[in-house]
């Protein structure tokens, strides 16, 4: 046995336990490893290679757009890839593939649901973005309406989304490279926000883009490896691969149909309408749109990002089978202790195990380091996008009145990020212990019912008013967390009592009805003058929404 | 409301954007009504078959598990080609609809705005 291998493999807790309805789940504590020298050198060249984007970067960005979207100079190819980057998370590529590795056909299910969002973005929504935002979706929700309490609104829902989800890939990223690197749990979590913060603070847009870019490359490069060895070893037979995996799973031909993952139709529909309209309204991907210069390279982002999305997700369909036929019935792999005969180092690390079984000790060493380059590029995208909200949203329309001197923007917004990463670091270890399974579920059911419903309304409803804006967009972020802690999630797992208050894991059904619900009868009650300037200037954003006359373009360097 | 003002306070659109005449003459241009009509009905027929393959698929889960379990070929079961087939569908629509509106869409669009600042 390499030395290598078993440091990896005497992992006694689970990463991330087994999947519930939601989200990744990060549960369990990870046992500190001995370090791991060949993935610790990868990471150390990946780190190397970014400093060094990040310096060429830092270079180019002057202004406030370099700053926030980079100069909306990337192209729709390379902001699909960065794209594909942000959503593509570490949690996503161990917790999916181990959910098929468990269950086989549910963690397809679950799949499909992060993915179905996309097409929607394309068909609703990517190019009005562009044509009337500049740097952030608050810009288009308060295109007509009033500055300050729809971006008060925004800012609050951005930055509540982004600390759900920062805190869900912090103390993910602590686990995980203790897990795998045999760093302290503390040291992986400073690493992580000192690196993002470099990153961001010097970078801004270029360098997180571009880090986001290469990481993508590095993970669809990775998964296609793994699963290419995969078919390999059944001959390029799709049918042998089911064939063995069935032959040799506990639970048989049982992998090969739907199993727990759906309880009952209102979870499952609730559950679906978060990922597809939280995916809508996740801050750090709307950000993207503004980073290409027009509609037209808009909806190729989204195209290429859909594409490179659904592939991942079949790539780690065939790693979870893969994985029962070379993982699970390989001694070497299994955790003798435990009299379930799980996996060692817990189900979470079925695609970690079989970077072993298919590359030996290098490619173990790659796939880690790839992991912890993700949940990099993961935070650095979502921190921009909160300081962006602080500093465009908060301190120039809030606070300024729109007055707000350029370079003093930028300042705030570096600030901002330096406040963030520090935020995320100490919310990283005051976490370590805690189950925060629920976190990444709450983001998309906060995006979904605060942020998606204001941003929909405010470009295809006329009749929205900044008041009707105002209550649905509040009502839904309020009936979201509320709905959450009193589920089982939060209430049940994590608060420890008996029977949740409200039954359903995902609250998305009933937090976007309020929310759509409190849009609508809060703008056709509103009488005041307001309402009507408001709705008079309908016309002329919608124009811009449909033709781009007037959106701003790329900034020349 | 927490603010009572109705004014704007100059953020991006309210002094960027050129109101007025030219806007009028886009808005009453007749490629724009033809851009309007045709992208719309096209936005909502890729958006409702989207949603209908979604919740088709996720219906059948929860009602009809038994005849995604049905078995096609050895092993594999009716599931498999129909989940996989979720996600190619995702990437095809969007595909189909870059396609037409960066070609289509977008020529109407530049003779909406050539016809309005002529």
């Amino acid at each position: 046995m390499s030395r290598a291998m078993k440091r990896t493999m005497t992992a006694a807790a689970a990463l991330l336990a087994p999947l519930p309805s939601f989200a990744a789940a990060l549960e369990g504590q990870a046992v500190k490893q001995p370090l791991n020298a060949t993935a610790i050198l990868m990471f150390l060249a990946f780190v190397a290679l970014t400093l060094g984007i990040t310096y060429w970067a830092a270079r180019r960005t002057q202004s406030r757009a370099d700053f926030y979207t980079a100069g909306g100079g990337i192209t729709g190819f390379q902001n699909g890839l960065a794209i594909a980057g942000d959503y593509m998370s570490a949690a996503s590529f161990l917790g999916i593939s181990a959910l098929v590795f468990g269950s086989g056909f549910d963690g397809l299910i679950y799949s499909i649901g992060f993915l179905v969002g996309w097409p929607v973005i394309m068909f609703l929504i990517a190019e009005r973005l562009r044509n009337l935002g500049k740097f952030t979706f608050a810009d288009v929700a308060s295109y007509r309406l009033d500055q300050r309490s729809i971006r008060k609104l925004a800012a609050a829902g951005t930055l509540i989304t982004v600390a759900f989800y920062l805190i869900a890939q912090m103390v993910g990223a602590g686990q995980l490279i203790k897990l795998l690197f045999g760093l302290d749990y503390n040291v992986a979590v400073v690493l992580v926000g000192v690196l993002m913060i470099v990153y961001v603070t010097f970078g801004g847009m270029l360098a997180t883009t571009w880090v986001q870019i290469i990481k993508a490359m590095l993970l669809l490069g990775g998964a296609s490896f793994m699963a290419f060895m995969v078919m390999r070893h059944v001959g390029f037979s799709v049918e042998d691969l089911f064939e063995q995996a069935v032959a040799v799973h506990k639970d048989g031909v049982a992998i090969m149909a739907p199993g727990k993952l759906v309880k009952d139709p209102v979870s499952a529909i609730s559950l679906g309408l978060a990922l597809m309209f939280g995916t809508a309204g996740l801050p750090h991907i709307l950000m993207r749109f503004f980073t290409v210069k027009n509609a037209a390279e808009a909806r190729k982002s989204v195209f290429y990002a859909t594409g490179f999305i659904g592939y991942f997700y079949i790539l780690t369909f065939i790693i979870g089978f893969g994985a029962i036929v070379l993982v699970g019935t390989n001694t070497f792999y299994l955790d003798g202790t435990s009299p379930a005969g799980g996996l060692r180092g817990g189900s979470n690390m079925a695609a970690i195990h079989l970077a072993h079984a298919v590359g030996g000790d290098v490619f173990l060493g790659f796939i880690s380091a790839v992991a912890f380059a993700t949940i990099l590029a993961v935070v650095a995208g979502l921190t921009l996008s909160g300081a962006t909200a602080v500093s465009n949203d908060l301190y120039a329309h809030v606070f300024k009145r729109g007055k707000a001197d350029e370079q003093d923007e930028i300042r705030v917004s570096k600030y901002a990020t330096v406040a963030l990463g520090i935020l995320a670091i100490v919310l990283g270890i005051v976490f370590e212990k805690q189950n925060v399974a629920f976190m990444v579920g709450l983001a998309f059911a906060i995006a979904a019912s605060a942020n998606f419903p204001i941003l929909l309304l405010s470009m295809v409803w006329r009749g929205l008013t900044t008041r009707g804006a105002v209550i649905g967009g509040s009502l839904g972020l309020l009936s979201a967390v509320t709905l959450t802690v009193l589920g089982p999630a939060v209430w049940v797992k994590v608060l420890g009592h008996a029977t949740p208050i409200f039954p359903y894991d995902a609250p998305a059904l009933f937090s976007m009805s309020i929310a759509f619900a409190g849009c609508w009868i809060g703008s056709v009650t509103d009488r005041s003058a307001r309402a009507r300037i408001e709705k008079s200037r309908y016309i002329e954003q919608l124009v811009r929404a449909e033709t781009g006359y007037g959106a701003t373009g790329a900034s020349s360097h | 409301m927490s603010n009572e003002n109705p004014t704007h306070d100059g953020a991006p659109p309210a002094d960027e954007v050129a109101v007025a005449p030219e806007i009028r003459r886009i808005l009453e241009s007749p490629a724009f009504a033809e851009l309007r009509t045709r992208r719309r009905r096209f936005a909502a027929l890729l958006t409702v078959l989207m949603l209908a393959i979604y919740y088709g698929f996720i219906v059948a889960i929860a009602f009809a598990p038994g005849w995604l379990a049905t078995p096609i070929s050895g092993v594999i079961t009716l599931g498999i080609p129909l989940g996989l087939g979720v996600i190619v569908a995702a990437i095809v629509l969007t595909g189909v609809y870059v396609r037409r509106a960066n070609g289509e869409f977008d020529r109407l669009t530049a003779t909406a705005i050539r016809s309005a600042l002529s």
